[in-house]
């Protein structure tokens, strides 16, 4: 499933519009400690998590995540946002809470595949 | 006796400062080594896995030591990634090297960082993994992660 169509089932808002928007989603990781992420997370997945610094971008980047979901409303640093556009790494915010974000995205995922 | 660059056989060397506590730049030695490692056609798996590698052994000089020199050289078989530091050292390396130990202080760990993840995830990554340190003097890991002859895009590393 790409990433558009994530964005769109699940209502998120883009910090960058358009940023990565035609990559696909290959199933998502959810944690706020970075080095959990580059033990766990796998190529093409996206990334639900509260953490809002920089230095997620380049985690995502080493990772060859999908994209970076912000949970419970948080908002990016403003060096995230810019980071995130300058290196074209797609960073979605949304007022669900990871655990909703992961029930759902697990759902549309299942659905794609006709499990669910 | 020829040098491997009279045998033809290409060696590209990088190098990069990384200064302890500077999280704004944080990362941007890795994401150069990932970037060469792309460029010169390294296999997507040995690509990603020198990435984390790269990455953790930066980010241990950013979050644990004063600064340091990540130092990287690549071959077409192999990619040799080694970070040494002036620091803190460690004191007991089978210790830092189990998974969950960290001394992270609570700002960092805050940030995400302090998993005690990390020198585990350099070690699985790598084909060959060494570290060294002094207390109070500084530490040096070495990793090597050969570059795979048939390529292909796995799930993980
Ligand atoms: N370069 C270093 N200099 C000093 N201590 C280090 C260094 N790298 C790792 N350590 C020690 O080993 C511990 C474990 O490291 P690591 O597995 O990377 O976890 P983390 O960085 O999350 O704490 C660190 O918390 C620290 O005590
Ligand atoms: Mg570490």
């Amino acid at each position: 499933m790409r990433l558009e169509q994530v964005i769109k089932g699940l209502a998120l808002a883009e910090v960058c519009p358009g940023t990565g928007v035609e990559r696909e989603v290959s199933g998502a990781y959810c944690s706020d400690m970075l080095s959990d992420v580059m033990a766990h997370a796998q190529p093409g997945d996206v990334w639900i998590t509260v953490q809002t610094h920089q230095n997620c971008v380049a985690v995502a980047m080493m990772a060859e995540l999908t994209g970076v979901v912000l949970t419970r409303g948080m908002r990016p640093d403003p060096e995230m946002a810019e980071k995130a556009s300058r290196e074209g790494v797609a960073l979605l915010t949304t007022g669900l809470t990871s655990f909703e974000v992961a029930g759902r995205l697990f759902c549309l995922l299942r659905q794609e595949r006709g499990e669910c | 006796m020829q040098t491997p660059e009279e045998r033809g056989e290409a060696r590209l060397r990088l190098e990069f400062e990384v200064t302890g506590l500077d999280f704004a730049t944080a990362g941007s030695a890795a994401t150069r080594v990932k970037r060469a490692l792309e460029h010169v056609g390294f296999s997507a798996r040995a690509v990603r896995r020198a990435a984390i590698t790269a990455y953790e052994a930066e980010m241990n000089i950013v979050i644990h030591a004063r600064r340091g020199l990540l130092k990287v050289c690549v071959a077409p078989e192999a990619v040799v990634i080694v970070a040494a530091d002036e620091g803190p050292g460690i004191a007991d390396l089978e210790l830092a090297m189990q998974e969950g130990f960290s001394t992270a202080p609570e700002d960092v760990r805050e940030m995400g960082f302090g998993a005690g993840m990390g020198l585990p995830n350099m070690r699985r990554c790598s084909d060959h993994f060494t570290i060294q340190s002094v207390v109070g003097r500084g530490t040096t890991v070495r990793a090597v992660i050969k570059n795979d002859q048939v390529g292909g895009r796995g799930r993980g590393v």
